[in-house]
């Protein structure tokens, strides 16, 4: 099997993902260089100035120009990162979603201490949910009544996605503050309970990975995990319908072949 | 106006309820080093846990109450307390008590030719305040259920439902905010009203300015976490729901509650006061480096206005920072934008400030005591610490970064071997005049070294962490397969932080032996220019012997055409 982890950053799957890991290079580097000249020009005033018999303080120097540049250079470097890295990422990761139609959308409901993945099922609507209907086998809280519901799917900490197809994943908590990450997609957010909180997400690499809570959430925090599963289209219909739908179906059976599509209309709990 | 008091004062009076700032500043300096060594040491047992999980803690493990540690093996419950609780008790009950209560209230009437702060009584209500905080805190140890285990930012809902040691952490954090407020408000008065004559706001020490821009700070952003506390226990006690949302489902059952509120408003609120908090527990320890490094290169610090105007900056600018310990919660990009711009902007005067330290070693005849030696190693350390920020003050990189160990890291290199170190080098620099002895430079040393290299084995390796993507307070590291490959990491971070607690053995045995046994010294041991050094050590009730007048600014050493390579401020003629 690829090495998926080491020291260094976690291997990357996304197709934002390579952005990020440059930007934290980047900046990695220019800290290091301003490290290393700052703390060279330190050991060098240390041993240049050290107190020995014959050596006196000088009262004041002339001015020095460096410093002046110095800071200047740093501003408009942190400048640059700001506009060149850091606005154009955030504003393509967090404000252009891909189109709903190709994308797979999938809720994720969160509590202590799992991951309940909602797929809308074969007719791409998110059945009703209802907070006073959550129990064991129902974790999420469908609506019986509602036929949208009857063929969704609801797994327990499995979230499996289409490779190359992007992924519009709606964040919500039942209870508590989460944080929604996988470190090999380069994707973090926190769950506020009381809010929906979309992201997207597109990977270009098949495998089984790690859903990990980055937010204090409880005992249990530490062993929140999720599994996390690219597999090709073919493959992912095939754990699709693989999958027990809400309700046992006595409407007319859905074509299996579908793959849930974009949703009309989609309501939450 | 030098009085002292006619009768003696009963012993009570004299060292225990004292009106003294010299006393309330000891009390303040050893009630923090006492709660950072306690705060040390749960850390220490933490990290037990983490380099060995599941495995009986040795010796110790088997004296724990078995809802701390089954047969010394440490519960996800006890862990967590102990992380709520060694982060509240080393910011709030070691760090800034001993900063600006302890080194605050000591100096800062010393610094200005004050016979002791405007309002001795408040001063005094503040420590004791501070120290019924404490008592609180420490007592909620020992609840049926333990101490307060929802992280030291006690998020909502989590601290919500929580159990009872949330709701004592909120009492005893109510004592500790109202105490830094008396504080603050006497700080500030005093500065500004009883500056000796001729002392005008560019004489002063820097020190001096520091606190005072501390002062504000805590005056300004602790209302609004204290109203927050008030909130939250509102919200635990009396079933409000300030902090809770509608239609919350805890552990399978619809939770009672009326919602409506808003989990981020506790954020709103903990993190205004937070963030100034960072430069509330930065600003002194910079205030101490300059100090030392003035006194000990023999010049005059390089750029001592521009210092100045960068610390007030920083005053202003960490009120608008505060938004970006929140970028991961569903922000919207302009607002994250403006808060990226002014965490950039923010860092500038902090670079400022610290390549103007670094500058002043340029032309110095540099003395290496213990004192000076931290107050160097400070500079590269929260150079690290800053540096280590702008990743994480990046929307884009701290998307991977937040919540891990990359930013334990960070804040540590700030906090420990920054603002602390600078502590020790102000207790090594001020022993003298507390107390009329000097303390051992052997012991200072073998303290320094030691600390140096460990710390920086602590904390170092922590960025590796984060970079792995480990995220912060797991009890159990090794669960995620994406954490398992750096635990060699977290083994080496453990051995290094129990090797610094080792090294601390030396500079306790220093302080207690150096009370008793140290080399005494005279009122200037080491030749420096600032008014303090101008009383006897140690300074009497009343502090001068005569109210001194101020002649020059603070740093004037090595003045070309003086007998003495320092000039101090109150002297009147050439020295």
């Amino acid at each position: 099997m690829e090495k998926y982890y080491g020291w260094g950053l976690p291997i990357d799957i996304s197709t934002h993902g390579p952005e990020i890991d440059r930007l934290i290079y980047v900046i990695h580097i220019f800290m290091a260089l301003l490290f290393i000249g700052w703390f060279s020009f330190l050991v060098l005033a240390l041993f240049k100035f050290r107190a020995r018999p014959g050596h006196r303080a000088t009262y004041k120097l002339d001015h020095f120009k460096t410093p002046t540049y110095l800071e200047v250079g740093i501003a408009l470097f942190e400048a640059l990162l700001l506009v060149g890295f850091s606005f154009p990422l955030v504003h393509k990761v967090r404000n252009v979603f891909p189109d709903e139609s190709q994308a797979l959308q999938v809720r994720v409901v969160a509590e202590q201490f799992a991951w309940n993945v909602h797929y809308p099922g074969g007719d791409g609507i998110f059945g009703k949910t209802d907070i006073h209907k959550i129990t064991p086998a129902n974790s999420v809280g469908l609506d019986e009544k509602d036929p949208n519901a009857h063929d969704d799917i609801v797994t327990i900490n499995q979230l499996h996605i289409p490779v190359n197809r992007p992924v519009i994943t709606r964040l919500s908590s039942k209870d508590v503050i989460h944080s929604f990450g996988i470190p090999v997609m380069r994707i973090k957010q926190d769950v506020i309970p009381g809010q929906v909180i979309p992201v997207w997400f597109e990977a270009k690499k098949t495998g089984n990975f790690e859903i990990a809570c980055a937010q204090l959430c409880g005992l249990g925090h530490y062993r929140m995990r999720g599994f996390f599963t690219v597999e090709t289209e073919e493959e992912f219909t095939k754990w699709f319908v693989s999958q027990p739908p809400f309700v046992a179906l006595p409407l007319p059976p859905v074509d299996q072949s579908i793959v849930p599509s974009p949703p009309q209309g989609e309501r939450e709990g | 106006m030098t009085h002292t008091d006619e009768h003696p004062l009963p012993f009570w009076r004299k060292y225990v309820f004292s009106t003294d700032h010299k006393v309330i500043g000891i009390q303040y300096a050893v009630t923090g080093l006492s709660f950072l060594l306690f705060g040390f040491g749960l850390m220490m047992l933490m990290r037990w846990q983490l380099a060995y999980p599941g495995q009986p803690l040795p010796f110790i493990g088997h004296l724990f109450h078995e809802k701390a540690m089954v047969m010394g093996i440490m519960l996800p419950e006890f862990y967590n307390q102990l992380g709520a609780m060694h982060g509240t008790i080393m910011v709030f009950l070691g760090v800034v008590p001993l900063a600006v209560g302890g080194f605050g209230n000591y100096l800062v009437p010393l610094q200005i030719g004050a016979p002791d702060m405007a309002f001795p009584k408040l001063n005094m209500m503040s420590y004791w305040v501070y120290f019924l905080g404490g008592v609180t805190m420490f007592a909620s140890f020992f609840l049926p259920e333990g101490a307060a285990q929802s992280g030291w930012t006690s998020y909502s809902p989590l601290a919500n439902i929580a159990t009872t040691g949330q709701t004592v952490w909120l009492v005893g954090m109510i004592f500790l905010i109202t105490s830094s407020l008396l504080g603050s408000v006497n700080f500030i008065v005093t500065i500004v009203q009883l500056r000796a004559d001729g002392l005008s706001f560019f004489r002063f020490p820097f020190f001096v300015w520091a606190q005072f821009v501390t002062s504000f700070l805590l005056l300004l952003a602790f209302p609004p976490l204290e109203a927050a506390g008030v909130l939250q226990l509102m919200d635990r006690l009396a079933h409000t729901s300030f902090f809770m949302p509608s239609g919350l489902v805890v552990a399978g059952k619809v939770l009672e509650v009326s919602g409506g509120g808003n989990p981020l408003l506790w954020q709103h609120l903990f993190w205004f006061l937070a963030h100034p908090e960072v430069y509330v527990l930065i600003l002194p320890a910079m205030g101490i480096v300059t100090e030392i490094l003035a006194c000990n290169t023999r010049k005059p610090i390089y750029g001592y206005k521009a210092m100045v105007y960068s610390v007030i900056f920083i005053g202003f600018m960490s009120f608008i920072v505060w938004a970006h310990h929140m970028f991961l919660t569903s922000m919207g990009t302009k607002m994250s934008a403006f808060f990226q711009i002014t965490t950039m902007i923010i860092s500038i005067p902090s670079v400022v400030i610290l390549t103007a330290l670094a500058l002043s070693l340029w032309g110095g005849s540099i003395r290496f005591n213990t004192p000076t030696l931290f107050a160097i190693a400070f500079l590269p350390m929260f150079g690290i610490g800053g540096l280590t920020g702008l990743p994480l003050g990046l929307v884009a990189s701290d998307i991977h970064l937040h919540d891990t160990y990359y930013v334990i890291g960070h804040f540590h290199y700030v906090v420990a071997p920054g603002t602390i170190f600078a502590l020790f080098a102000g207790i090594y620099h001020w022993f003298p005049k507390v107390t009329g002895r000097k303390m051992s430079e052997f012991l200072g040393k073998l303290h320094f070294w030691p600390s140096l290299i460990f710390t920086n084995g602590v904390f170092m390796p922590m960025f590796l962490l984060g970079l792995a993507g480990v995220s912060r307070r797991l009890y159990d590291p090794i669960q995620y397969a994406h954490a398992q490959p750096t635990q060699p990491l977290n083994v080496f971070i453990s051995i290094c932080a129990w090797c610094l607690g080792l090294s601390q053995i030396p500079f306790i045995l220093n302080f207690f032996g150096s009370l008793l046994w140290g080399k005494k010294v005279d009122k200037n041991p080491w030749e420096a220019t600032t008014l303090e050094w101008a009383a006897p050590s140690p300074p009497p009730h009343g502090n001068f012997e005569h109210l001194p007048e101020v002649y020059r600014g603070p740093y004037e050493y090595s003045v070309p055409g003086q007998r003495h390579d320092f000039w101090p401020q109150h002297m009147k003629e050439e020295n």
